[in-house]
Protein backbone atom coordinates (compact mmCIF):
# COMPACT_ATOMS: atom_id res chain seq x y z
CA UNK A 1 0.00 0.00 0.00
CA UNK A 2 1.27 3.45 -0.84
CA UNK A 3 1.91 5.90 1.94
CA UNK A 4 0.13 9.16 1.21
CA UNK A 5 2.35 12.24 1.25
CA UNK A 6 0.10 14.41 3.40
CA UNK A 7 1.23 16.33 6.45
CA UNK A 8 -0.87 14.11 8.69
CA UNK A 9 0.70 10.69 8.69
CA UNK A 10 -1.60 7.75 8.51
CA UNK A 11 -0.51 4.47 10.05
CA UNK A 12 -1.07 0.84 9.21
CA UNK A 13 -2.72 -1.90 11.26
CA UNK A 14 -2.31 -5.47 10.14
CA UNK A 15 -5.18 -7.67 11.32
CA UNK A 16 -4.97 -11.40 10.97
CA UNK A 17 -4.18 -13.88 9.50
CA UNK A 18 -6.28 -15.27 12.33
CA UNK A 19 -9.16 -13.07 11.64
CA UNK A 20 -12.58 -11.98 12.94
CA UNK A 21 -14.96 -12.85 10.16
CA UNK A 22 -13.99 -15.90 8.19
CA UNK A 23 -13.82 -19.64 8.53
CA UNK A 24 -10.41 -19.30 6.91
CA UNK A 25 -7.72 -17.01 8.26
CA UNK A 26 -7.40 -13.81 6.31
CA UNK A 27 -4.98 -10.96 6.60
CA UNK A 28 -6.21 -7.38 6.60
CA UNK A 29 -4.03 -4.35 6.39
CA UNK A 30 -5.76 -1.16 7.38
CA UNK A 31 -4.48 2.30 6.68
CA UNK A 32 -5.68 4.39 9.59
CA UNK A 33 -5.92 8.13 10.04
CA UNK A 34 -6.66 8.71 13.73
CA UNK A 35 -9.60 6.39 14.37
CA UNK A 36 -10.77 6.40 10.76
CA UNK A 37 -10.06 3.70 8.19
CA UNK A 38 -8.65 5.22 5.01
CA UNK A 39 -7.81 2.13 3.01
CA UNK A 40 -8.02 -1.63 3.30
CA UNK A 41 -5.97 -4.37 1.74
CA UNK A 42 -6.85 -8.06 1.96
CA UNK A 43 -4.43 -10.99 1.73
CA UNK A 44 -5.68 -14.55 1.49
CA UNK A 45 -4.46 -18.08 1.20
CA UNK A 46 -3.37 -19.05 4.69
CA UNK A 47 -5.44 -22.21 4.63
CA UNK A 48 -5.44 -23.04 0.95
CA UNK A 49 -5.43 -26.79 1.38
CA UNK A 50 -5.46 -27.79 -2.27
CA UNK A 51 -8.83 -29.52 -1.92
CA UNK A 52 -9.41 -29.31 -5.67
CA UNK A 53 -6.07 -30.94 -6.32
CA UNK A 54 -6.86 -33.69 -3.78
CA UNK A 55 -9.91 -34.60 -5.87
CA UNK A 56 -7.69 -35.83 -8.69
CA UNK A 57 -7.17 -39.09 -6.81
CA UNK A 58 -10.74 -39.63 -5.67
CA UNK A 59 -13.88 -40.88 -7.34
CA UNK A 60 -17.03 -38.70 -7.33
CA UNK A 61 -18.60 -40.45 -4.34
CA UNK A 62 -15.43 -40.00 -2.29
CA UNK A 63 -15.35 -36.34 -3.32
CA UNK A 64 -18.77 -35.82 -1.71
CA UNK A 65 -17.16 -36.43 1.67
CA UNK A 66 -14.14 -34.34 0.81
CA UNK A 67 -16.45 -31.49 -0.26
CA UNK A 68 -18.28 -31.74 3.04
CA UNK A 69 -15.06 -30.93 4.84
CA UNK A 70 -14.37 -27.68 2.99
CA UNK A 71 -16.38 -25.80 5.60
CA UNK A 72 -17.97 -26.90 8.83
CA UNK A 73 -21.01 -24.65 8.60
CA UNK A 74 -21.70 -25.20 4.90
CA UNK A 75 -21.18 -28.94 5.12
CA UNK A 76 -24.31 -29.54 3.08
CA UNK A 77 -23.91 -26.87 0.38
CA UNK A 78 -20.63 -28.04 -1.12
CA UNK A 79 -21.64 -31.67 -1.72
CA UNK A 80 -24.99 -30.33 -2.98
CA UNK A 81 -23.38 -28.14 -5.64
CA UNK A 82 -20.93 -30.88 -6.63
CA UNK A 83 -23.76 -33.41 -6.94
CA UNK A 84 -25.80 -31.05 -9.11
CA UNK A 85 -22.88 -30.65 -11.51
CA UNK A 86 -22.19 -34.39 -11.71
CA UNK A 87 -25.87 -35.24 -12.18
CA UNK A 88 -26.07 -32.80 -15.08
CA UNK A 89 -23.03 -34.35 -16.79
CA UNK A 90 -24.12 -37.97 -16.32
CA UNK A 91 -27.78 -37.10 -16.99
CA UNK A 92 -29.08 -38.68 -13.80
CA UNK A 93 -32.75 -37.98 -13.02
CA UNK A 94 -33.21 -37.63 -9.29
CA UNK A 95 -36.46 -39.03 -7.76
CA UNK A 96 -38.86 -36.21 -6.82
CA UNK A 97 -39.05 -37.21 -3.18
CA UNK A 98 -35.27 -36.84 -2.88
CA UNK A 99 -35.51 -33.33 -4.37
CA UNK A 100 -37.87 -32.31 -1.56
CA UNK A 101 -35.74 -33.95 1.11
CA UNK A 102 -32.75 -32.04 -0.23
CA UNK A 103 -34.66 -28.76 0.16
CA UNK A 104 -35.47 -29.59 3.79
CA UNK A 105 -31.80 -30.30 4.57
CA UNK A 106 -30.66 -27.14 2.82
CA UNK A 107 -33.09 -24.91 4.69
CA UNK A 108 -32.31 -26.52 8.05
CA UNK A 109 -28.66 -25.70 7.45
CA UNK A 110 -29.65 -22.11 6.69
CA UNK A 111 -31.46 -21.83 10.04
CA UNK A 112 -28.41 -23.19 11.90
CA UNK A 113 -26.02 -20.88 10.09
CA UNK A 114 -28.04 -17.67 10.38
CA UNK A 115 -28.81 -18.24 14.07
CA UNK A 116 -25.13 -18.85 14.74
CA UNK A 117 -24.30 -15.63 12.94
CA UNK A 118 -26.92 -13.64 14.88
CA UNK A 119 -25.40 -14.79 18.17
CA UNK A 120 -21.87 -13.97 17.18
CA UNK A 121 -22.85 -10.55 15.85
CA UNK A 122 -24.57 -9.81 19.17
CA UNK A 123 -21.47 -10.97 21.05
CA UNK A 124 -19.28 -8.64 19.03
CA UNK A 125 -21.22 -5.59 20.09
CA UNK A 126 -21.43 -6.78 23.69
CA UNK A 127 -24.83 -8.46 23.99
CA UNK A 128 -23.81 -11.76 25.43
CA UNK A 129 -27.29 -12.56 26.72
CA UNK A 130 -28.43 -12.70 23.09
CA UNK A 131 -25.49 -14.97 22.29
CA UNK A 132 -26.76 -17.47 24.89
CA UNK A 133 -30.30 -17.16 23.58
CA UNK A 134 -29.21 -17.92 20.02
CA UNK A 135 -27.02 -20.80 21.14
CA UNK A 136 -30.07 -22.29 22.83
CA UNK A 137 -32.03 -22.03 19.57
CA UNK A 138 -29.15 -23.39 17.55
CA UNK A 139 -28.86 -26.35 19.90
CA UNK A 140 -32.44 -27.28 19.03
CA UNK A 141 -31.67 -26.89 15.33
CA UNK A 142 -28.61 -29.10 15.66
CA UNK A 143 -30.61 -31.71 17.56
CA UNK A 144 -33.11 -31.71 14.73
CA UNK A 145 -30.26 -32.07 12.22
CA UNK A 146 -28.98 -35.05 14.19
CA UNK A 147 -32.47 -36.54 14.26
CA UNK A 148 -32.75 -36.26 10.48
CA UNK A 149 -29.22 -37.10 9.35
CA UNK A 150 -27.57 -38.91 12.25
CA UNK A 151 -24.90 -36.22 12.55
CA UNK A 152 -24.78 -32.69 13.84
CA UNK A 153 -22.15 -30.99 11.68
CA UNK A 154 -20.74 -33.08 8.82
CA UNK A 155 -24.01 -34.61 7.84
CA UNK A 156 -23.03 -37.18 5.22
CA UNK A 157 -26.54 -37.01 3.78
CA UNK A 158 -25.94 -36.19 0.11
CA UNK A 159 -25.53 -38.85 -2.55
CA UNK A 160 -25.24 -38.56 -6.30
CA UNK A 161 -28.70 -39.38 -7.63
CA UNK A 162 -30.60 -38.72 -4.42
CA UNK A 163 -30.22 -38.53 -0.69
CA UNK A 164 -29.17 -41.11 1.89
CA UNK A 165 -31.91 -40.91 4.53
CA UNK A 166 -35.66 -40.65 4.19
CA UNK A 167 -38.07 -38.75 6.43
CA UNK A 168 -40.72 -41.24 7.51
CA UNK A 169 -44.25 -40.17 8.58
CA UNK A 170 -43.49 -40.85 12.25
CA UNK A 171 -40.68 -38.28 12.13
CA UNK A 172 -42.89 -35.43 10.94
CA UNK A 173 -44.55 -34.53 14.30
CA UNK A 174 -41.11 -33.96 15.85
CA UNK A 175 -40.06 -31.71 12.93
CA UNK A 176 -43.32 -29.73 13.14
CA UNK A 177 -42.94 -29.30 16.88
CA UNK A 178 -39.42 -27.94 16.45
CA UNK A 179 -40.53 -25.61 13.66
CA UNK A 180 -43.20 -24.15 15.98
CA UNK A 181 -40.44 -23.52 18.54
CA UNK A 182 -38.29 -21.82 15.89
CA UNK A 183 -41.20 -19.54 14.99
CA UNK A 184 -41.55 -18.41 18.59
CA UNK A 185 -37.79 -17.98 18.89
CA UNK A 186 -37.76 -16.00 15.69
CA UNK A 187 -40.27 -13.51 17.15
CA UNK A 188 -38.08 -13.12 20.25
CA UNK A 189 -34.95 -12.56 18.18
CA UNK A 190 -36.75 -10.14 15.92
CA UNK A 191 -37.77 -8.08 18.91
CA UNK A 192 -34.31 -8.20 20.47
CA UNK A 193 -32.49 -7.19 17.31
CA UNK A 194 -34.82 -4.91 15.47
CA UNK A 195 -36.48 -2.95 18.27
CA UNK A 196 -33.37 -2.39 20.35
CA UNK A 197 -32.08 1.16 20.44
CA UNK A 198 -28.43 0.24 20.95
CA UNK A 199 -28.33 -2.35 18.17
CA UNK A 200 -29.78 0.30 15.87
CA UNK A 201 -27.18 2.84 16.94
CA UNK A 202 -24.31 0.46 16.30
CA UNK A 203 -25.55 -0.95 13.03
CA UNK A 204 -27.54 1.70 11.20
CA UNK A 205 -25.37 3.56 8.73
CA UNK A 206 -22.35 1.38 9.52
CA UNK A 207 -20.53 -0.55 6.82
CA UNK A 208 -22.63 0.70 3.91
CA UNK A 209 -22.45 -1.18 0.62
CA UNK A 210 -24.48 0.48 -2.14
CA UNK A 211 -26.41 -1.54 -4.72
CA UNK A 212 -24.10 -0.35 -7.47
CA UNK A 213 -20.99 -1.44 -5.58
CA UNK A 214 -22.57 -4.76 -4.67
CA UNK A 215 -23.37 -5.48 -8.32
CA UNK A 216 -19.99 -4.41 -9.65
CA UNK A 217 -18.07 -6.33 -7.00
CA UNK A 218 -20.26 -9.42 -7.60
CA UNK A 219 -21.50 -9.69 -3.99
CA UNK A 220 -23.64 -12.75 -3.34
CA UNK A 221 -26.15 -13.97 -0.79
CA UNK A 222 -27.45 -11.93 2.14
CA UNK A 223 -24.60 -9.44 1.68
CA UNK A 224 -25.76 -8.62 -1.85
CA UNK A 225 -29.47 -8.85 -1.11
CA UNK A 226 -29.18 -6.50 1.88
CA UNK A 227 -27.85 -3.93 -0.60
CA UNK A 228 -30.79 -4.55 -2.93
CA UNK A 229 -29.23 -6.94 -5.45
CA UNK A 230 -32.05 -9.37 -6.16
CA UNK A 231 -30.02 -12.50 -6.58
CA UNK A 232 -31.08 -15.77 -5.02
CA UNK A 233 -30.47 -19.06 -6.79
CA UNK A 234 -33.44 -20.67 -5.03
CA UNK A 235 -35.69 -18.05 -6.57
CA UNK A 236 -34.22 -17.69 -10.02
CA UNK A 237 -33.24 -21.21 -10.96
CA UNK A 238 -35.18 -24.45 -10.89
CA UNK A 239 -33.07 -26.98 -8.99
CA UNK A 240 -33.94 -29.48 -6.28
CA UNK A 241 -37.63 -28.81 -5.57
CA UNK A 242 -37.23 -25.03 -5.29
CA UNK A 243 -38.98 -24.58 -8.64
CA UNK A 244 -42.19 -26.10 -7.22
CA UNK A 245 -42.29 -24.12 -4.00
CA UNK A 246 -43.64 -20.69 -3.32
CA UNK A 247 -40.53 -18.61 -2.70
CA UNK A 248 -40.20 -14.85 -2.49
CA UNK A 249 -37.02 -12.98 -3.10
CA UNK A 250 -36.45 -11.17 0.17
CA UNK A 251 -34.66 -7.84 0.48
CA UNK A 252 -34.74 -5.67 3.64
CA UNK A 253 -37.32 -3.25 2.15
CA UNK A 254 -39.96 -5.94 2.77
CA UNK A 255 -39.79 -4.90 6.42
CA UNK A 256 -38.56 -1.31 6.47
CA UNK A 257 -39.62 -0.04 3.05
CA UNK A 258 -36.13 0.99 2.03
CA UNK A 259 -32.73 -0.52 1.30
CA UNK A 260 -29.72 1.11 2.93
CA UNK A 261 -27.15 -1.66 2.59
CA UNK A 262 -25.79 -1.13 6.10
CA UNK A 263 -25.10 -3.63 8.88
CA UNK A 264 -28.66 -3.20 10.19
CA UNK A 265 -30.04 -4.24 6.81
CA UNK A 266 -27.84 -7.31 6.81
CA UNK A 267 -29.23 -8.23 10.27
CA UNK A 268 -32.81 -7.80 8.98
CA UNK A 269 -31.97 -9.78 5.86
CA UNK A 270 -30.66 -12.79 7.77
CA UNK A 271 -33.50 -12.78 10.29
CA UNK A 272 -36.11 -12.66 7.51
CA UNK A 273 -34.35 -15.54 5.81
CA UNK A 274 -34.65 -17.64 8.97
CA UNK A 275 -38.42 -17.10 8.84
CA UNK A 276 -38.43 -17.89 5.13
CA UNK A 277 -36.46 -21.10 5.72
CA UNK A 278 -39.01 -22.26 8.32
CA UNK A 279 -41.83 -21.63 5.84
CA UNK A 280 -40.01 -23.44 3.03
CA UNK A 281 -39.49 -26.53 5.21
CA UNK A 282 -43.21 -26.53 6.06
CA UNK A 283 -44.14 -26.25 2.39
CA UNK A 284 -41.72 -29.01 1.42
CA UNK A 285 -43.13 -31.37 4.08
CA UNK A 286 -46.68 -30.71 2.89
CA UNK A 287 -45.97 -31.11 -0.81
CA UNK A 288 -43.49 -33.98 -0.62
CA UNK A 289 -44.52 -36.88 -2.89
CA UNK A 290 -43.89 -40.51 -1.98
CA UNK A 291 -41.38 -42.66 -3.82
CA UNK A 292 -37.72 -43.60 -3.98
CA UNK A 293 -34.97 -41.48 -2.54
CA UNK A 294 -32.12 -42.71 -4.74
CA UNK A 295 -31.86 -43.04 -8.49
CA UNK A 296 -29.30 -45.82 -8.10
CA UNK A 297 -28.86 -47.48 -4.75
CA UNK A 298 -25.90 -49.68 -5.70
CA UNK A 299 -22.77 -47.56 -5.36
CA UNK A 300 -20.48 -49.69 -7.63
CA UNK A 301 -23.10 -49.46 -10.39
CA UNK A 302 -23.34 -45.69 -9.89
CA UNK A 303 -19.56 -45.35 -10.05
CA UNK A 304 -19.43 -47.42 -13.25
CA UNK A 305 -22.06 -45.12 -14.75
CA UNK A 306 -20.07 -42.03 -13.74
CA UNK A 307 -16.88 -43.51 -15.15
CA UNK A 308 -18.50 -43.67 -18.57
CA UNK A 309 -19.78 -40.11 -18.42
CA UNK A 310 -17.79 -37.28 -19.90
CA UNK A 311 -18.45 -33.59 -20.23
CA UNK A 312 -18.45 -30.45 -18.16
CA UNK A 313 -21.09 -28.58 -16.17
CA UNK A 314 -21.72 -26.35 -13.23
CA UNK A 315 -23.77 -26.91 -10.10
CA UNK A 316 -25.16 -23.97 -8.16
CA UNK A 317 -26.87 -23.89 -4.78
CA UNK A 318 -27.86 -21.03 -2.51
CA UNK A 319 -25.81 -21.61 0.62
CA UNK A 320 -26.57 -19.62 3.80
CA UNK A 321 -23.92 -17.07 2.79
CA UNK A 322 -24.79 -16.93 -0.89
CA UNK A 323 -24.40 -18.74 -4.15
CA UNK A 324 -21.96 -21.63 -4.12
CA UNK A 325 -20.84 -22.80 -7.55
CA UNK A 326 -18.88 -25.88 -8.53
CA UNK A 327 -17.47 -26.57 -11.96
CA UNK A 328 -16.80 -30.23 -12.78
CA UNK A 329 -15.24 -31.77 -15.86
CA UNK A 330 -15.40 -35.54 -16.24
CA UNK A 331 -13.34 -37.24 -18.95
CA UNK A 332 -14.19 -40.92 -18.64
CA UNK A 333 -11.72 -41.67 -15.87
CA UNK A 334 -12.38 -42.66 -12.32
CA UNK A 335 -11.59 -39.19 -10.97
CA UNK A 336 -12.81 -35.92 -12.42
CA UNK A 337 -10.42 -34.01 -14.67
CA UNK A 338 -11.18 -30.67 -13.04
CA UNK A 339 -13.15 -29.65 -9.99
CA UNK A 340 -13.40 -25.98 -9.19
CA UNK A 341 -15.06 -24.84 -5.98
CA UNK A 342 -16.27 -21.30 -5.46
CA UNK A 343 -17.62 -20.58 -2.00
CA UNK A 344 -19.72 -17.44 -1.47
CA UNK A 345 -17.13 -15.69 0.67
CA UNK A 346 -14.76 -15.62 -2.31
CA UNK A 347 -17.05 -13.04 -3.90
CA UNK A 348 -17.76 -11.21 -0.65
CA UNK A 349 -14.12 -10.28 -0.06
CA UNK A 350 -13.96 -7.25 -2.33
CA UNK A 351 -17.20 -5.73 -0.94
CA UNK A 352 -15.44 -5.44 2.42
CA UNK A 353 -13.28 -2.65 1.06
CA UNK A 354 -16.07 -0.09 0.44
CA UNK A 355 -17.82 -1.27 3.63
CA UNK A 356 -14.82 -0.66 5.88
CA UNK A 357 -13.54 2.55 4.35
CA UNK A 358 -14.46 5.53 6.51
CA UNK A 359 -15.42 3.40 9.52
CA UNK A 360 -13.69 3.40 12.92
CA UNK A 361 -11.37 0.76 14.34
CA UNK A 362 -14.03 -0.24 16.87
CA UNK A 363 -16.41 -1.00 14.00
CA UNK A 364 -14.09 -3.50 12.31
CA UNK A 365 -15.45 -6.60 14.11
CA UNK A 366 -19.12 -5.90 13.53
CA UNK A 367 -18.71 -4.71 9.94
CA UNK A 368 -16.47 -7.63 9.02
CA UNK A 369 -18.85 -10.02 10.79
CA UNK A 370 -21.83 -8.63 8.95
CA UNK A 371 -20.90 -10.39 5.71
CA UNK A 372 -20.21 -13.76 7.22
CA UNK A 373 -21.24 -15.68 10.34
CA UNK A 374 -17.89 -17.22 11.26
CA UNK A 375 -16.76 -14.50 13.63
CA UNK A 376 -13.84 -16.12 15.34
CA UNK A 377 -10.57 -14.86 16.61
CA UNK A 378 -8.54 -11.82 15.73
CA UNK A 379 -5.79 -13.25 17.80
CA UNK A 380 -3.21 -10.70 17.01
CA UNK A 381 -3.30 -7.13 15.85
CA UNK A 382 -0.10 -5.16 15.69
CA UNK A 383 -0.32 -1.41 15.58
CA UNK A 384 2.74 0.11 13.99
CA UNK A 385 3.02 3.78 14.73
CA UNK A 386 6.31 5.39 13.83
CA UNK A 387 9.00 3.48 15.65
CA UNK A 388 6.65 2.45 18.45
CA UNK A 389 5.03 -0.94 18.02
CA UNK A 390 2.42 -2.33 20.31
CA UNK A 391 0.09 -5.25 20.11
CA UNK A 392 -3.65 -5.21 20.12
CA UNK A 393 -5.01 -8.69 20.59
CA UNK A 394 -8.39 -10.07 19.74
CA UNK A 395 -9.76 -9.45 23.24
CA UNK A 396 -8.57 -5.86 23.12
CA UNK A 397 -10.29 -5.25 19.78
CA UNK A 398 -13.45 -6.87 21.09
CA UNK A 399 -13.22 -4.68 24.21
CA UNK A 400 -12.98 -1.56 22.03
CA UNK A 401 -16.07 -2.70 20.13
CA UNK A 402 -18.04 -3.32 23.34
CA UNK A 403 -16.88 0.00 24.81
CA UNK A 404 -18.25 1.85 21.82
CA UNK A 405 -21.63 0.23 22.40
CA UNK A 406 -21.61 1.24 26.07
CA UNK A 407 -20.54 4.75 25.16
CA UNK A 408 -23.36 5.10 22.67
CA UNK A 409 -26.02 3.73 24.99
CA UNK A 410 -25.25 6.25 27.74
CA UNK B 1 -30.44 1.45 -16.37
CA UNK B 2 -33.33 0.95 -18.76
CA UNK B 3 -35.17 -2.34 -18.75
CA UNK B 4 -34.56 -4.22 -21.94
CA UNK B 5 -36.57 -7.04 -23.36
CA UNK B 6 -35.68 -10.38 -21.83
CA UNK B 7 -34.24 -12.75 -24.39
CA UNK B 8 -34.79 -16.47 -24.13
CA UNK B 9 -31.79 -18.82 -24.50
CA UNK B 10 -32.36 -19.37 -28.24
CA UNK B 11 -32.61 -15.62 -28.86
CA UNK B 12 -29.47 -15.05 -26.83
CA UNK B 13 -27.63 -17.67 -28.85
CA UNK B 14 -28.79 -16.02 -32.10
CA UNK B 15 -27.78 -12.59 -30.78
CA UNK B 16 -24.21 -13.73 -30.15
CA UNK B 17 -24.00 -15.65 -33.44
CA UNK B 18 -25.19 -12.61 -35.41
CA UNK B 19 -22.79 -10.29 -33.63
CA UNK B 20 -19.63 -12.36 -33.73
CA UNK B 21 -20.26 -14.88 -36.55
CA UNK B 22 -17.12 -16.99 -37.09
CA UNK B 23 -15.38 -15.89 -33.90
CA UNK B 24 -17.78 -18.14 -32.03
CA UNK B 25 -16.28 -21.60 -32.16
CA UNK B 26 -18.97 -23.54 -30.43
CA UNK B 27 -22.34 -22.86 -28.87
CA UNK B 28 -24.49 -25.23 -26.86
CA UNK B 29 -27.74 -24.72 -24.98
CA UNK B 30 -28.30 -27.09 -22.08
CA UNK B 31 -31.48 -27.73 -20.15
CA UNK B 32 -32.13 -29.53 -16.91
CA UNK B 33 -35.51 -30.18 -15.38
CA UNK B 34 -36.13 -30.55 -11.66
CA UNK B 35 -38.93 -31.13 -9.18
CA UNK B 36 -42.51 -32.24 -9.70
CA UNK B 37 -43.40 -29.41 -12.05
CA UNK B 38 -40.38 -30.11 -14.25
CA UNK B 39 -39.35 -26.49 -14.51
CA UNK B 40 -36.36 -25.94 -16.73
CA UNK B 41 -33.01 -24.45 -15.81
CA UNK B 42 -31.17 -23.11 -18.83
CA UNK B 43 -27.52 -22.64 -19.48
CA UNK B 44 -25.55 -21.58 -22.53
CA UNK B 45 -21.99 -22.71 -23.21
CA UNK B 46 -20.07 -20.57 -25.69
CA UNK B 47 -16.51 -20.97 -26.90
CA UNK B 48 -15.07 -17.78 -28.34
CA UNK B 49 -11.79 -16.46 -29.73
CA UNK B 50 -9.70 -14.89 -27.02
CA UNK B 51 -9.30 -11.62 -28.98
CA UNK B 52 -13.06 -10.91 -29.00
CA UNK B 53 -13.70 -12.07 -25.44
CA UNK B 54 -13.84 -8.57 -24.01
CA UNK B 55 -16.29 -7.52 -26.73
CA UNK B 56 -18.55 -10.43 -25.76
CA UNK B 57 -18.53 -9.27 -22.13
CA UNK B 58 -19.38 -5.73 -23.27
CA UNK B 59 -22.35 -7.11 -25.21
CA UNK B 60 -23.47 -9.02 -22.12
CA UNK B 61 -23.35 -5.80 -20.08
CA UNK B 62 -25.51 -4.13 -22.74
CA UNK B 63 -28.20 -6.76 -22.15
CA UNK B 64 -28.10 -6.57 -18.36
CA UNK B 65 -25.23 -6.10 -15.92
CA UNK B 66 -24.27 -9.76 -15.47
CA UNK B 67 -23.15 -11.45 -12.30
CA UNK B 68 -19.72 -13.00 -12.68
CA UNK B 69 -19.64 -16.03 -10.41
CA UNK B 70 -16.11 -17.25 -11.02
CA UNK B 71 -13.62 -18.26 -13.68
CA UNK B 72 -12.65 -21.92 -13.93
CA UNK B 73 -9.53 -23.12 -15.64
CA UNK B 74 -8.30 -26.30 -17.29
CA UNK B 75 -4.86 -27.28 -18.47
CA UNK B 76 -5.65 -29.16 -21.68
CA UNK B 77 -2.10 -29.94 -22.78
CA UNK B 78 -1.18 -27.43 -25.48
CA UNK B 79 -3.78 -24.89 -24.45
CA UNK B 80 -5.13 -23.43 -21.26
CA UNK B 81 -8.89 -23.10 -21.15
CA UNK B 82 -10.57 -20.42 -19.08
CA UNK B 83 -14.32 -20.59 -18.48
CA UNK B 84 -16.09 -17.49 -17.22
CA UNK B 85 -19.37 -18.31 -15.47
CA UNK B 86 -21.86 -15.47 -15.81
CA UNK B 87 -25.53 -15.33 -14.92
CA UNK B 88 -28.13 -13.08 -16.51
CA UNK B 89 -31.72 -12.22 -15.55
CA UNK B 90 -31.32 -13.37 -11.97
CA UNK B 91 -34.14 -11.09 -10.84
CA UNK B 92 -36.76 -13.24 -12.59
CA UNK B 93 -38.49 -16.22 -11.01
CA UNK B 94 -36.94 -19.29 -12.73
CA UNK B 95 -35.70 -16.97 -15.46
CA UNK B 96 -32.01 -17.05 -14.77
CA UNK B 97 -29.72 -18.05 -17.62
CA UNK B 98 -26.21 -19.23 -16.84
CA UNK B 99 -23.81 -18.14 -19.56
CA UNK B 100 -20.49 -19.94 -19.58
CA UNK B 101 -17.97 -18.37 -21.92
CA UNK B 102 -14.80 -20.30 -22.55
CA UNK B 103 -11.61 -19.12 -24.23
CA UNK B 104 -8.56 -21.16 -25.16
CA UNK B 105 -5.14 -19.62 -24.74
CA UNK B 106 -1.97 -21.16 -26.21
CA UNK B 107 0.40 -22.29 -23.49
CA UNK B 108 3.31 -20.58 -25.22
CA UNK B 109 1.61 -17.21 -24.79
CA UNK B 110 -1.27 -17.40 -22.30
CA UNK B 111 -2.50 -13.81 -22.45
CA UNK B 112 -5.96 -12.29 -22.31
CA UNK B 113 -7.42 -8.86 -21.61
CA UNK B 114 -8.43 -8.22 -18.03
CA UNK B 115 -12.12 -7.41 -17.56
CA UNK B 116 -11.61 -5.65 -14.23
CA UNK B 117 -12.41 -2.29 -15.84
CA UNK B 118 -15.85 -3.61 -16.84
CA UNK B 119 -16.54 -5.81 -13.81
CA UNK B 120 -14.30 -4.80 -10.86
CA UNK B 121 -15.38 -7.92 -8.97
CA UNK B 122 -13.40 -10.06 -11.43
CA UNK B 123 -10.16 -9.09 -9.68
CA UNK B 124 -10.13 -11.94 -7.17
CA UNK B 125 -10.75 -14.66 -9.73
CA UNK B 126 -8.27 -13.18 -12.24
CA UNK B 127 -5.54 -13.03 -9.63
CA UNK B 128 -6.28 -16.63 -8.76
CA UNK B 129 -5.97 -17.77 -12.38
CA UNK B 130 -2.74 -15.79 -12.72
CA UNK B 131 -0.98 -17.69 -9.99
CA UNK B 132 -2.62 -21.10 -10.47
CA UNK B 133 -2.44 -21.39 -14.25
CA UNK B 134 0.11 -18.77 -15.22
CA UNK B 135 -2.30 -16.77 -17.36
CA UNK B 136 -1.31 -13.16 -17.96
CA UNK B 137 -4.15 -10.64 -17.72
CA UNK B 138 -3.37 -7.49 -19.66
CA UNK B 139 -4.34 -4.39 -17.71
CA UNK B 140 -5.11 -6.06 -14.37
CA UNK B 141 -4.93 -3.42 -11.60
CA UNK B 142 -3.31 -5.68 -8.99
CA UNK B 143 -0.69 -8.23 -9.99
CA UNK B 144 0.19 -9.67 -6.58
CA UNK B 145 -0.43 -13.24 -5.60
CA UNK B 146 -3.65 -14.06 -3.82
CA UNK B 147 -3.63 -17.59 -2.39
CA UNK B 148 -0.21 -19.00 -3.22
CA UNK B 149 2.43 -18.13 -0.60
CA UNK B 150 5.38 -16.01 -1.60
CA UNK B 151 7.93 -18.78 -1.01
CA UNK B 152 6.65 -20.93 -3.90
CA UNK B 153 8.85 -20.28 -6.97
CA UNK B 154 7.45 -17.89 -9.57
CA UNK B 155 7.44 -20.40 -12.43
CA UNK B 156 5.38 -23.08 -10.67
CA UNK B 157 1.65 -23.09 -11.34
CA UNK B 158 -0.32 -25.49 -9.12
CA UNK B 159 -3.08 -26.36 -11.61
CA UNK B 160 -0.80 -27.14 -14.55
CA UNK B 161 -0.28 -30.76 -15.49
CA UNK B 162 3.13 -30.50 -17.18
CA UNK B 163 6.63 -29.83 -15.85
CA UNK B 164 5.58 -26.35 -14.67
CA UNK B 165 3.07 -28.00 -12.34
CA UNK B 166 3.56 -28.75 -8.66
CA UNK B 167 4.77 -32.36 -9.18
CA UNK B 168 8.25 -31.84 -7.83
CA UNK B 169 6.83 -30.53 -4.55
CA UNK B 170 5.10 -33.64 -3.36
CA UNK B 171 6.22 -37.10 -2.41
CA UNK B 172 4.21 -40.27 -2.34
CA UNK B 173 4.52 -41.48 1.19
CA UNK B 174 4.53 -45.15 0.17
CA UNK B 175 7.61 -44.50 -1.99
CA UNK B 176 9.65 -42.94 0.79
CA UNK B 177 12.35 -45.30 2.05
CA UNK B 178 12.57 -45.77 5.77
Amino acid sequence: MKQKSTTKTSYHIPIGPIHPALKEPVHFEFEIDGEKIVDVDVKLGHVHRGVEWASRRRNPVQILYLAERICGICSYCHPAAFTLAVEKIADIQVPERAEYLRVIQGELERICSHILWAGVAAHEIGFDTVLYLTWQIRERALDLTEFLTGNRITKGIMMIGGIRRDITPDMIPRIKKDLEHFKKDFETLRHVFLDDKTVKMRSQGAGVLTKDEAMKLCAVGPTGRASGVKKDVRFSESYFAYGDLDIDLITPDVLTGEVNGDVYDRIIQRLLEVKQAIEIIEQAIDKMPSGDILAESKIPKLLAQLKKASGEDIGRHEAPRGEVIHYVKLDGNESPYTWKVRAPTYNNILPWIPMLKGEQIADIPIVAASTDPCMSCTNRVTIVQGSKRYNLNREELHRLCVQKTRRLSK
Amino acid sequence: MTEKKRLNPEELAKYFKDEFKTSIKDLKIKEKVAGLQKNKANSIWIKVDSNIFKQVVKHLIDLQYPHLAVTSGNDLGKVIELIYHFTLYYEDRIGEIAINISVELPKSKPEIDSICDLIPGALVTEREKMEFLGVKFKGIPDERRLFVPEDIPKDVYPWRRDETGPNKFYKNLHEVKK
